[in-house]
């Protein structure tokens, strides 16, 4: 059975409904890219196949062998969060609370997991530093590091590389792949459209036409060479 | 003066009050942390209103302990307001501002038609801005307010990476697996706990204050969820010790005093925030 089937769903806020229709499945290993228009609902996509929103009708299936405490997130920052005071370290920890269970503390793999984690991303000296005190960038990868800690199956990515320099991201797409490899299925959220095709295997292009498929499809696709060459012109 | 201390500390009240007002302080700022970050800071007052409300109908119906009226009435209203905040800011916001309105003037009205003590303004004054009820504990009341603030304390320490996660990032917390309503609940139902508690000491006006001041005095001199809890509850127990001690010598309210020291706490915290440069 797929890790996610999603079929006839129809999402948006207090049963109007901004998106219709929607049908795709995710395997297990699959690099999946959501992209299109800001407005079209792709945030709002991925907090319906987490289960943080009840979907206008349709449904989200997970397959069996997929646990919550085995999705890591790495949702858009809050306004809240700006001026939280938590160190690093506090906040990487906290995305291994899902593999505590019932034991109220963290114990010295999860905190080691942490470290690790906070060392892939380069933010292992800012560890004991405040939250509120870091740039969008580092705070992006704070973030992201908790996300890692929590992954063991699937990693749900919105707009991951926001806020980051060009260096930063190009290793942030990589590390990305990386873990695509190392048997993680990734589901992102980009507005970035030559990396998406370039690291995906599968895309998902929501707006106003819909389409899903492999990444060669999609390339070969009416919409995608639209959207392929309407980004690069806007970009030169 | 120290000579006088001494004296008034010989006598049990004077040190029962002392216990009760040290662990309702040390609750309450352990769980005003939480509580300021998720913008809920207003929750303390509109509950404490509620539970004024109870209070009047619990005299009027004459119940014998009207903690058996006060409690689950303020317990319910506190997991209803934590609810509909989660969806909307704004309809949380309205929602609190309309309970704690509505419970005052009920229980003011209440009081008033079926009143059954001769003197009506100052009993709503002492429930409003705390009573001398404080210097008045019997044992019992004692031991009730230190096993309820050891429960508080204890499920804080053994949920506090839990409550931290919900309080930091609701939504990665459900989406991850921790049951983020359950801790909702539980945080509703052990400020619930805290309101009733306090509202001995300070009166159910000034509860707030209790709950956010020592919350935002820490977060003025420190970066780290751990450091802001443990400064909260220092600058918390330190200022209801000395706000009572004061008290007493100078023969103020105790409520009132008890605040103007965390308000006192929290100007010194702030400009010493800014000269370290925040």
């Amino acid at each position: 059975m797929a890790l996610l089937t999603v079929s006839d769903l129809s999402l948006g806020y207090d049963s109007h409904a901004i998106l219709e229709n929607l049908n795709f499945t995710v395997e297990q290993g699959d690099y999946l890219c959501i992209v299109g228009e800001n407005g079209s609902g792709k945030t709002t996509l991925m907090k319906t196949l987490l289960g943080l929103q009840e979907p206008v009708s349709g449904k989200v299936e997970i397959g069996d062998e997929l646990k919550k405490n085995e999705i890591g997130y790495l949702p858009q920052q809050t306004v809240v969060q700006r001026d939280f005071p938590a160190s690093v370290r506090e906040i990487v920890l906290s995305g291994c609370q899902g593999r505590c269970g019932l034991r109220p503390f963290y114990n010295k793999e999860e905190k080691k997991l942490a470290e690790e984690n906070m060392e892939r991303m380069e933010i292992s000296d800012l560890a004991d530093k405040s939250y509120r005190e870091l740039s969008g960038g580092q705070q992006q990868r704070v973030l992201l590091a908790r996300a890692l800690c929590a992954t063991r199956k699937v990693l749900l990515l919105d707009e991951p590389v926001s806020g980051l320099d060009p260096k930063v991201t190009i290793e942030m797409y990589r590390l990305i792949a990386k873990l695509n490899k190392d048997g993680i299925t990734v589901i992102m959220i980009s507005h970035d459209i030559d990396s998406a095709v370039r690291y995906a295997t599968h895309v998902l292009h929501i707006g106003a036409s819909v389409f899903f498929g492999t990444r060669d499809e999609y390339l070969q696709s009416d919409i995608g060479k639209f959207f392929l060459s309407h980004q690069k012109g806007s970009e030169a | 003066m120290a000579g006088k201390l001494v004296m008034y500390l010989q006598y049990p009240f004077v040190r029962y009050a002392l216990i009760v007002g040290v662990l309702i302080a040390l609750c309450s700022s352990l769980i005003g942390v939480t509580l300021v970050l998720k913008r809920f800071s207003y929750i303390g007052d509109g509950l404490s209103h509620v539970a004024f409300g109870a209070i009047a109908i619990a005299s009027v119906l004459n119940v014998s302990n009207d903690m058996l009226i006060v409690m689950p009435v303020t317990v319910i209203s506190a997991i209803l307001l934590l609810r509909t905040g989660q969806n909307t800011r704004i309809r949380g916001d309205a929602a609190i501002a309309m309970i704690s309105v509505g419970a005052l003037a009920f229980g003011y009205l209440i009081m008033n038609i079926f009143s059954v003590s001769s003197n009506l303004s100052g009993d709503v004054c002492s429930t409003l801005f705390g009573s001398t009820s404080i210097l008045t504990l019997t044992k019992r009341e004692v031991w009730l307010c230190i096993i309820m603030s050891v429960a508080v304390a204890a499920v804080f320490i053994v949920f506090y990476n839990r409550i931290f996660a919900v309080t930091f990032d609701e939504g990665f917390a459900k989406a991850t697996g921790t049951r983020a309503d359950a801790y909702n609940l539980l945080i509703a139902v052990v400020i619930a706990v805290i309101i009733v508690l306090a509202m001995n000491l300070v009166g159910s006006l000034l509860i707030s204050a209790l709950v956010i001041f020592p919350a935002l005095s820490a977060m003025r001199l420190f970066g780290s969820f751990r450091s802001v809890t443990i400064c909260s509850a220092v600058i918390s127990v330190v200022c209801a010790f000395f706000g009572i001690i004061i008290s007493i010598l100078a023969g103020t309210p105790v409520g009132s005093t008890v605040v103007a020291a965390d308000v006192a706490a929290f100007a010194v915290c702030y400009v010493a925030g800014m000269i370290k440069g925040r």
